[in-house]
């Protein structure tokens, strides 16, 4: 049985900054569970001597030299921003007076 | 903000044990990012070094920059870390308009390096190990400009403003374990073991190591625990400590606060604060709380790193001699006393004394140019004395000095040339025409009009009043324009004055 509750998937869309409705968090909680039953099936073969695979692939250390390419534009850059000021980006107010 | 009280400092290590730990971020110095080719620089027009990649837009894909690999390891070996024969980078997942991909590109449970250490020196002579923990990869943040407001400061602020040149460049962030035992040293050993980092990347060639570039940043932990308990107290965590000074400032400041709240009875929040260098204070950020669910997880963009243990040896290969063991060949090399070499190794000029003496030039000599005049400049044009000339033209006009071609006043005069852009010291020195008159023939001319012009002068030195002249050697060095010998003028006066008609 699924240890996923609808408090933890609502917590998880609040880190993530994902507005949910009721609905949503029924069902997902609902598949979310079903992904967490499954994955632990794989748990119930893998022993303790089986190393958790972050990468499937058998390939490790692909690098590129130190060699700089041309970057974009400072337009280019700020072509989807919200808002700007100058040639920065403007966000809104970050912390609340203390 | 209400100002904090404050427990005299011995009073609060008499209480409580302080108990510290130091993450500190070393800013590499490679060419380009850490994981996209955009140029890493200082200074360039906001926002002209991004892509897609360090912007975090769609289709953008991270490529890993083996000369900071190289680099960490480096890093790593000179702080006598095991280097992972498997390292992999993850995400850590936050929202913060600084860090454009909503997630920092780091490393969580297999670092690139662990398990070191590094013995410092106090200025008492006190030997004390810090063990290190680890020193991971991961990549900076852009930087964030607060407007509006009274303050000018996050808290309050309008709106703020974005330059993601700095987001993506490559960092190492080295973490110690905690340090116990430090008693009332704990200010000193957070300065000198951030010194102590800073000097070895340097040494190293992978940082600028600039402080005030912020190539090097400290956070400070520090916790209490009452005298006679075994139980840690709960920590803060002090950023912003950008300064060697204010390491000291605030591990000192954090511990009387500390003191004060526990000793009235309150309780320590684990939280992060802001060090203000210009209060010296430290003031409250955020609780840790679940906005430090970071929901860490491998990043599937980047393949896992195993560095083969050959190149690992053959970068060991390429360590400098530790700073440590450098700076007490070199005193002992040099002979300086130790206010001397201190000196010298406060205002960063090991490298460039070295290189001038190296060019051929005495110790003391270079010492004295480096740290008096050259500095004295340095600071009224408020730039690093390295800079204003190299070790080759020192150390030439170090020769010229004593050869005699030139007195420490003309020298200054040709220093200044130098400086100017007017060529070498000796080019400096005919173009000016500085040189000392060693040809006695106009000294003597010089002379003989000073003594004939001063008879009463001429009479007391016949008489053997020695000191009479004086008067003439100062009337002749302003003839020559400063340009003469002072001591080859006196021997020259007392001849003349013998036998002149």
């Amino acid at each position: 049985m699924s240890e996923i509750t609808a408090e933890q998937v609502k917590h998880l869309a609040y880190l993530a900054r994902i507005d949910l409705s009721p609905l949503e968090i029924t069902n997902l909680t609902h598949d979310l569970g079903q992904i967490v039953d499954s994955i632990a099936k794989v748990s119930e073969v893998a022993t303790a001597d089986t190393p958790a695979t972050s990468h499937p692939m058998p390939l490790t250390n692909v690098f590129r030299e130190d060699v700089v390419v041309p970057s974009l534009t400072v337009e280019q850059a700020l072509s989807g921003a919200p808002d700007r000021a100058g040639d920065k980006f403007r966000v809104p107010a970050i912390l609340d007076e203390d | 903000m209400a100002s904090a009280e404050l427990m005299d400092y011995d009073k609060a290590l008499e209480l409580f044990e302080p108990v510290l730990g130091f993450e500190v971020h070393v800013e590499l110095n490679t060419k380009t990012k850490m994981f996209c080719g955009c140029a890493n620089e200082f200074g360039s027009g906001a926002n002209t070094n991004t892509c897609p990649t360090c912007l975090g837009l769609p289709g953008g894909l991270p490529q890993v920059n083996k000369k900071a690999i190289e680099s960490s390891i480096r890093l790593g070996l000179a702080l006598g870390c095991e280097i992972a024969e498997h390292s992999r980078f993850a995400r850590k997942n936050y929202f913060y308009p600084d860090t454009a991909k909503n997630f920092q590109t780091s490393q969580y449970d297999d670092p690139i390096c662990h398990d070191g250490s590094i013995t410092i020196e106090l200025e008492s002579g006190r030997l004390v190990t810090v063990e290190i923990e680890r020193a991971h990869m991961e990549d900076d943040a852009g930087k964030l400009t607060h407007m509006g407001g009274a303050t000018g400061r996050i808290q309050g602020a309008d709106y703020s403003l974005v330059d993601y040149n700095r987001g993506g460049v490559p960092l190492v962030e080295i973490v110690t374990q905690m340090i116990e035992g430090a008693e009332h040293d704990a200010p000193e050993i957070g300065k000198t073991y951030v010194a102590a980092i800073r000097e070895i990347a340097k040494g190293l060639g992978v940082s600028n190591a600039r402080m005030e570039e912020g190539n090097v940043r400290c956070d400070a932990n520090v916790s209490l625990r009452p005298r006679g308990s075994n139980v840690l107290g709960t920590r803060t965590e002090t950023k912003n400590v950008n300064s060697l000074r204010s390491v000291e400032r605030a591990v000192r400041y954090e511990i009387q606060r500390q003191a004060a709240v526990l000793h009235a009875g309150g309780t320590i929040t684990q939280e992060t604060r802001h060090w203000h260098e210009d209060t010296g204070r430290t003031s409250a950020g955020r609780p840790k709380s679940d906005a430090d669910d970071y929901r860490y997880f491998p990043e599937p963009d980047l393949l896992p790193m195993a560095p083969s243990r050959e190149w690992v040896e053959e970068l060991r290969l390429t360590l400098p001699e530790p700073p440590a063991a450098r700076r007490k060949r070199l005193q002992a090399a040099w002979g300086f006393v130790n206010l001397e070499f201190q000196d010298v190794v406060n205002s960063d000029l090991l490298d460039a004394v070295e290189a001038t003496v190296a060019a051929g030039a005495s110790a003391q000599a270079a010492r004295k140019w480096w740290t008096g005049e050259i500095a004295r400049l340095a600071n009224v044009a408020g730039v690093a004395a390295d800079t204003l000339v190299t070790p080759v033209q020192l150390a030439a006009l170090i020769e010229l000095v004593e050869a005699g071609t030139l007195t420490d006043r003309l020298a200054r005069q040709v220093l200044e040339g130098v400086i100017a852009g007017e060529g070498t010291p000796t080019q400096v020195v005919d173009s000016r025409g500085l040189a000392v008159v060693s040809d006695d023939g106009p000294l003597v001319a010089a002379i003989d009009a000073a003594l004939l012009g001063q008879p009463d002068v001429l009479a007391k030195i016949r008489d053997g009043k020695v000191q009479a002249a004086g008067a003439v050697i100062g009337a002749v060095m302003k003839a020559m324009r400063g340009q003469a010998d002072a001591a080859r003028v006196r021997e020259l006066v007392l001849e003349r004055a013998a036998t002149i008609e």
